[in-house]
């Protein structure tokens, strides 16, 4: 239940500004690919990319392929919310919907696609989805209640329960720690180590610990100034990148001389 | 107006040195009103000229007073809270004049026996007459034109909330700000400001030529007042849309959710308290127009409770023609009474309109318990 991505020439663009350009980069099924690298220098753009929501914004097109197990995203006729079902995506910030409750956040995926599904078979998919996202305990005796009211450590964990229940091949994350405490960023680092096991993660991120902990390989990003596009400039081990990287602006962000 | 919390009583509080006592604003008010008083009764003594020239000479009086004693820092800020204070009161004046007035002179109307359950079919001047000048009960009531009023709102609200709703829709989602959702906005807006007249005589003329001469009938009432809702209901409905945010639409993206769903799904509902209340209140906008059901319902005496044909009575032409053409013209008296008890109904028909709003936006809203 899981695929690889394998990206070719990719240039990504909103309305003329060349935002990110040039990557190739496989990234392994069944494995953790963090994405390292200063703000703004296309990350999270580039990540939108793998699962095109990146379109989503007025004026943005991409350019290249992105190979899922070798269907190309962007192969002409390709409906990008099949791909979306395939891909899923966690968000900056924890984003519930605030007008459904803990089970019905966890069932969005299937009831907002008016999918039937049995009683039973959902409390089993929420069961299932709840535990993958080790929430269950804590929030069992609440499923109706409505998920807004969690901690956001806990909503969080609700939205990659979310996510995981539509069982999809691919789960990539736009820095899902950055707005928790050290305590909810160990929780959810500990449930990556665990979603490797079915899922292919990405995972962007600021914090060069993070990546180093829960990533098999990483990817550094750089820009070279204002206006200038982001670009890929090394992937390998996270061991390789942090301890000996071959470019020497790696070394200096991971080792904190930049600027 | 400081408050000195110093628990020792006896030593001020080198802090809270150069502050006014805390009793100077009560003590300016009696005294401006003392003053007031005393000016006025020199040029005729008046109620309204009374509060206004003590209300200056309160503003003057406490303003110096704090400039005297605190500075000019505080001084400023005593004015400010006088002017702020001041227009609050001046515009609330109207509101309770208006509502004290149409109590006073609606309530007899209000509670005369049927009034709410009778129509005026049948009541002629003879009756008025014998009200007036025997002292026998008025009769006559509105039941007639409160059933017009609901039948055209509600088929006016029928028609607008569609359209308006899916042109904010529209307009939030999918407009894109291209040429055509400026275009719409652009229109929304003239819309918003077209006088109620042009809207019933627009309706009139659509119908005149559609259907023919001279139909007037509660659904062209319903068409006119459609016509003045559905930019307050595109406006309100669009703010509402817009204010939803984002990453709720990414997350329901990000779960291959289809756009119409997302938006019939996981938007509206999120929005619903914000558009629910947009509509009251557009509701209450229209509900009291007089003029554009004038020129497309006309006017009725009986119960009519076909809205697609026959004349309709509503509660604004009913107080018109009461007080314009009163039943008896030798005795208006009984007439301006039946239109006093129609504006109190149609006051409280709007007061309950807002309520219900409210009650509606908490029903709605986004639950956050734990």
């Amino acid at each position: 239940m899981s695929k690889r991505i394998d990206v070719k020439d990719l240039n990504v663009y909103y309305g003329d500004f060349l935002a990110v350009e040039d990557v190739t980069i496989n990234i392994e099924a069944k494995s953790v690919t963090a994405f390292i690298g200063p703000s703004g220098c296309g990350k999270s753009t580039f990540l939108r990319t793998l699962n095109r929501m990146h379109e989503v914004i007025p004026g943005a097109r991409v350019e290249g392929d992105v190979m899922l197990d070798g269907d190309n995203l962007y192969g002409p006729g390709v409906d990008p919310v099949t791909v979306r079902s395939q891909i899923g995506m966690v968000f900056q910030r924890p984003n519930p919907f605030p007008t459904m409750s803990i089970r019905d956040n966890v069932l969005a995926g299937v009831k907002l696609n008016n999918k039937k599904i049995s009683k039973g078979e959902a409390d089993v998919l929420v069961e299932r989805s709840l535990k993958g996202a080790n929430l269950w305990n804590e929030v069992k005796d609440r499923l109706e209640k409505p998920g807004s009211g969690l901690s956001g450590g806990q909503q969080q964990r609700l939205c990659i329960a979310r996510a995981i229940a539509v069982e999809p091949q691919v789960i990539l994350m736009d820095e899902p720690c950055s707005a928790l405490d050290p305590i909810s960023t160990l929780a959810i680092e500990d449930l990556i180590n665990e979603l490797k096991d079915q899922y292919t993660v990405v995972i962007v991120t600021h914090n060069m610990q993070q990546a180093a902990r829960v990533s098999d390989r990483t990817a550094f990003f750089n820009i070279a100034g204002t206006g200038k596009p982001g670009k890929l400039i090394e992937v390998d081990d996270t061991h390789t990148i942090f301890s000996n990287p071959t470019q020497k602006a790696t070394e200096d962000y991971v080792s904190g001389r930049f600027g | 107006m400081t408050s000195t919390l110093t628990p020792v009583r006896s030593k001020r509080s080198a802090l809270t040195k150069g502050q006014l006592p805390k009793y100077a604003p009560y003590a300016v008010l009696a005294a401006a009103l003392v003053v007031g008083a005393a000016i006025l009764a020199l040029v005729g003594f008046n109620a309204f000229g009374w509060g206004l020239v003590s209300a200056l000479l309160f503003a003057i009086g406490l303003v110096s007073w704090s400039a005297a004693v605190e500075g000019s820092r505080k001084a400023k800020d005593k004015l400010a809270t006088c002017l702020v204070v001041g227009s609050f009161l001046i515009a609330l004046l109207p509101l309770i004049s208006v509502i004290w007035t149409v109590l006073v002179n609606g309530i007899p109307g209000l509670i005369a026996p049927g009034f709410l359950s009778t129509s005026m079919n049948g009541v002629t001047g003879v009756y008025d007459n014998r009200a007036a000048e025997e002292g026998a009960p008025v009769i006559g009531g509105i039941y007639h034109a409160l059933l017009g009023t609901i039948q055209i709102t509600l088929l006016a609200t029928v028609i607008s909330v569609p359209v308006g709703l899916l042109t904010a829709i529209y307009l939030v989602e999918y407009g894109n700000d291209g040429r055509l959702a400026r275009a719409i906005t652009f229109f929304v807006d003239v819309m918003t400001g077209i006088p109620s007249i042009v809207a019933g005589l627009f309706a009139a003329a659509f119908f005149f030529a559609v259907v023919g001469p001279g139909t007037k009938t509660g659904a062209v009432a319903a068409v006119a007042l459609s016509v003045l809702m559905i930019p307050v209901v595109v406006r309100s409905s669009e703010e509402m849309l817009k204010i939803v945010p984002n990453e709720l639409r990414e997350a329901a993206y990000a779960l291959g959710v289809r756009k119409w769903r997302t938006i019939v799904k996981v938007v509206i509902p999120t929005a619903i308290s914000g558009i629910a209340s947009g509509v009251t209140l557009a509701i209450a906008r229209v509900i009291g127009e007089t003029a554009p059901i004038l020129v497309t319902a006309g006017f009725a005496t009986s119960i009519n409770s076909n809205v697609f044909s026959g004349w309709m009575a509503s509660l604004p032409t009913f107080i018109y023609t009461q007080i314009l053409n009163p039943t008896s013209p030798a005795n208006p008296d009984p007439s301006s009474q039946r239109a006093w008890g129609a504006a109190l109904v149609l006051i409280i028909l709007v007061m309950l309109l807002n309520l219900g709003a409210r009650l509606i936006a908490r029903i709605f809203a986004p639950k956050t318990g734990r």
